[in-house]
């Protein structure tokens, strides 16, 4: 999997259109959270959940062999067991990288992608991780270990 | 490539500050404002319901203190801060963040006296009731410990006490019964000690003493580990919809930073006790210098103590830096050395033969050595905690609290050496007259 800074920052950067498998419709459960941030930072987010019709004002569908373009992120809202068949489906509609969100670690899934020369996340959140690496999290106090002597990009 | 893991020196001129977004400017901007403009409604509504991060006003959060917050945290290991307007309201934010009526508190009895007097009085007064034990003895937490305890509470090296804990045996007693371990870590500062590295879950520090270093500003700041588990069921305010924010669950929300968001939007928040940026950009040009600073505070101060320990008008000297100190092997285990020798910060105490009315006559003895009751400035301070600092507490609450009559404290300035042992030894000789 990866897991260092400058990674992280490319697919952040390179990743624009974000499949979230398990979307949530309620405001406060933590994927609408991540989803709306996303949204705001200029993502386009796709939602995968079959019990809703949309969310944030996008449509959602029912799997992901059912979007009818191109994602660059599958990003995993399930339980670790869960997540190999997502990890299959991402590597068969061509997206650059699988993200396993906080506490979903499925290393069975990450191997898969990686083999099919997929970008891997594991046991980490996107929003988390772009606000950590490109600014937001650091004005919440939290230790984002970004030393540098650039201007942030 | 792999994130590199940067030394506590490069931290703590790094941490939390790259160069300005807006002007590139490489010192830490002073963001001297109340408030910050939203892009538009929609904006304002997620910045309030915390689904973007962002400034809104700076009771909340300011990116001047931002930057001494992040620091703190990445000295100590943390893995979020919260900055306040003294040390006392860092403890407060911690302590009313985890507790509520009814709750209970195991503490240390060798403790700063304001902490006792949090503890005992003014926690008190909202049904929050704390026993203190002897933290020589971690067995003596465990004991203590009710089904309403929710939080131990000591300090890593204690002040004026000089106690040191054993963290990682008190860490574990905490955690066996699903509770977090706060340590105040003002008297070592994160350069010299680590408490999270040791087990503790959330430190709290005096960010006046040797974080900013010169005796010029107050502040405190909170640093949380990011590893305990709130969802243990003992803390339903961390893991409950926030009455106090709109329905936010904060541990699930933002997991390993939720305390200090908790911490933030509730506590601080609606208490008020936020730090100034003026005063946050005086600490962090303190906490520049941290490391270089504790190096000769530690090593003025061995010298100090071992001119103190052959000198025909001390009783006693209590530093545990002295290798023949009863907790020295402790002091090794837990504190930063400098060329082998562990660390002991600036802090002592001895007694002046002659009891109190001695310790009085060599405070007012002293040429530069100044008597004020502050700790951690680059000058040489003395003062006598039984009238000064424990004044509010009886006699045995001040034994209890590590205080004896004949006290002097000492914390040990970056004047010459040579210096500091000439006013020593010409107010002690005054003491005698």
């Amino acid at each position: 999997m990866s897991d260092d800074i400058s990674t992280l920052r490319r697919i952040l950067r390179e990743g624009r259109t974000i499949a979230i498998v398990g979307l949530s419709a309620d405001w406060h459960r933590p994927s609408n959270f991540a989803a709306k941030y996303l949204q705001h930072h200029g993502y386009r987010i796709v939602p995968v959940n079959p019990r809703y019709e949309q969310i944030l004002g996008e449509r959602s569908y029912k799997a992901l062999e059912d979007i009818p373009f191109k994602v660059d992120v599958v990003d995993v809202f399930r339980r670790t067991e869960d997540v190999l068949p997502f990890a299959r489906s991402a590597v068969a509609l061509g997206a650059r990288c699988l993200w396993q969100q906080i506490g979903v670690k499925n290393l069975e899934a990450d191997a898969l992608v990686r083999a099919a020369g997929l970008d891997s996340v594991m046991d980490r959140c996107m929003k988390i991780e772009h606000a950590r690496l490109f600014g937001g999290l650091h004005w919440a106090g939290v230790n984002t270990r970004v030393i540098s002597a650039k201007r942030p990009t | 490539m792999a994130d590199r893991n940067f030394q506590p020196e490069t931290l703590a001129i790094h941490a939390g500050q790259i160069p300005d977004v807006a002007t590139g400017a490489r010192a830490l901007p002073i963001y001297q404002t109340t408030s910050f403009v939203f892009d538009s409604a929609e904006h304002a509504a997620s910045l309030f319901n915390l689904q973007t991060f962002g400034n809104v006003y700076s009771r909340l959060s300011n990116p001047t203190v931002a930057a001494l917050e992040e620091r703190v945290a990445a000295l100590e290991g943390g893995r979020a801060a919260l900055a306040s307007a003294s040390g006392m309201a860092a403890e407060a934010m911690a302590l009313m963040t985890i507790l509520q009526q009814g709750d209970h508190v195991v503490a240390a009895g060798a403790l700063y006296g304001g902490s006792v007097s949090m503890l005992s009085v003014n926690l008190a007064k909202f049904g929050i009731t704390t026993t203190f034990v002897d933290a020589t003895r971690p067995e003596a937490f465990a004991a203590a410990i009710r089904p309403n305890t929710r939080a131990l509470f000591a300090e890593s090296l204690g002040n004026p006490s000089m106690l040191l804990l054993d963290i990682a045996a008190v860490a574990d007693v905490a955690h066996a019964h699903g509770l977090p371990l706060v340590i105040d870590n003002t008297v070592p500062s994160p350069y010299l000690c680590n408490p999270i590295a040791l087990g503790a879950d959330i430190v709290v520090h005096s960010a006046t003493k040797y974080l900013a270093g010169h005796g010029t500003t107050l502040g405190g700041v909170m640093v949380e580990s990011g590893k305990f588990p709130w969802d243990n069921g003992k803390f339903p305010g961390m893991t409950e919809p926030s009455p106090g924010y709109h329905g936010v669950k904060f541990y699930e929300t933002f997991g390993d930073f939720g305390f200090c968001m908790r911490a933030r939007m509730e506590t601080l928040r609606v208490f008020g006790a936020a730090l100034s940026p003026m005063s946050a950009w005086q600490i962090l040009q303190g906490v520049e210098t941290l490391p270089l600073r504790m190096e000769r505070h530690s090593r003025n101060a061995l010298a100090v103590a071992r001119f103190l320990q052959s000198h025909p008008r001390v009783g006693w000297v209590n530093y545990p830096g002295l290798p023949e100190h009863p907790q020295h092997e402790m002091l090794r285990k837990q504190m930063r050395a400098l060329d082998g020798v562990p660390m002991a910060s600036g802090l002592l105490a001895f007694g002046v033969k002659g009891g109190a009315a001695a310790g009085e006559k060599f405070i007012e003895g002293a040429v530069f050595m100044s008597h004020l009751v502050n700790i951690g400035d680059t000058r040489t301070l003395i003062s006598h905690p039984a009238t000064t600092t424990h004044r509010q507490l009886d006699e045995a609450q001040q034994r209890a609290a590590g205080v004896l009559p004949d006290m002097v404290r000492i914390s040990v300035g970056l004047e010459h050496i040579d210096d500091i042992l000439w006013d020593i030894d010409q107010a002690l000789a005054r003491s005698g007259a």
